[in-house]
């Protein structure tokens, strides 16, 4: 199904948000249990979050900054486009806008969130 | 399959209805969503970070305002609508009959459990003083 879409980027930028919004509602699921534990099980919070804190746990949470971001971007251009048809036409040019807010915003972010790998110490 | 979408996503349900109400829903919570997560995101790991917010620290500074915990819970709905019917919408792409029907409910059981837990959690958790 996937391939027999109308193909390039409008199926592109289709598949991509299927497969992040999937990827955030995974975590939805994993984060709304881990933050029920902060009081039901505090030391069972604490615990997991020094996976979320540790080099595997960054490197995860930057892919889930990357699905979130690119999710949110495209989610806007494509209420854009239901809400006024004629900017249809420019759909391929507005999506990568979308990957040009997508590297200008991430890059930075993902340097914070990576940083502590190899500088030791979380700020 | 073709018809269901156009090039840009969900094509706007015709008829009107529940239908449409959901596609409409899936929009306004997107664009909260698009502040309210976005927020949220830079908040957990720019401004602070994973390893400093512990299950006291949450206690002491993230819930202590009602600001945070009613922005929290906003971010909780608005997300357990989201993400489930957009999940929804892939369940209903890919699967067919008693096995939709099957997966379906355990998916609005699973938000419905979601919603209980993170509903209790930001609600009750106590606020202790800081030192």
């Amino acid at each position: 199904m996937l391939l027999r879409y109308r193909g390039r980027e409008g199926m592109y930028a289709w598949a991509f948000h299927r497969i992040s919004g999937v990827a955030v509602w995974a975590f939805v699921v994993l984060h709304v249990i881990d933050i029920y534990l902060v009081g039901g099980n505090p030391e069972a919070y604490d615990e997991l979050l020094q996976i979320y804190a540790s080099p595997i746990g960054r490197v995860l949470e930057t892919l889930l900054g990357a699905a979130l971001l690119y999710h949110a971007l495209n989610g806007l251009r494509i209420i854009v486009m239901d809400f006024w048809p004629p900017l249809t036409r420019w759909h391929r040019q507005l999506w990568y806008l979308c990957w040009v807010i997508f590297v200008g915003v991430g890059l930075p972010v993902a340097y914070m969130i990576l940083k502590p790998i190899w500088e030791g110490a979380p700020r | 399959m073709s018809g269901r979408y156009t090039r840009v996503g969900r094509a706007r349900p015709s008829g009107g209805g529940a239908e449409l109400a959901i596609w409409y829903m899936m929009r306004v919570t997107g664009v909260a969503l698009f502040v309210l997560a976005l927020s949220h995101f830079l908040i957990v790991h720019v401004i602070y970070d994973p390893a400093e917010q512990t299950a006291s620290w949450i206690a002491q500074v993230r819930w202590s305002s009602l600001f945070w915990r009613a922005f929290d819970w906003s971010l909780l709905m608005l997300v357990l609508f989201h993400a489930f019917m957009g999940v929804r919408t892939v369940v209903i792409d890919y699967a067919r009959g008693g096995t939709r029907l099957f997966i379906l409910s355990a998916l609005y059981l699973l938000a419905f459990v979601l919603f209980v837990l993170g509903t209790l959690v930001v609600m009750t958790l106590p606020v202790v003083p800081k030192g």
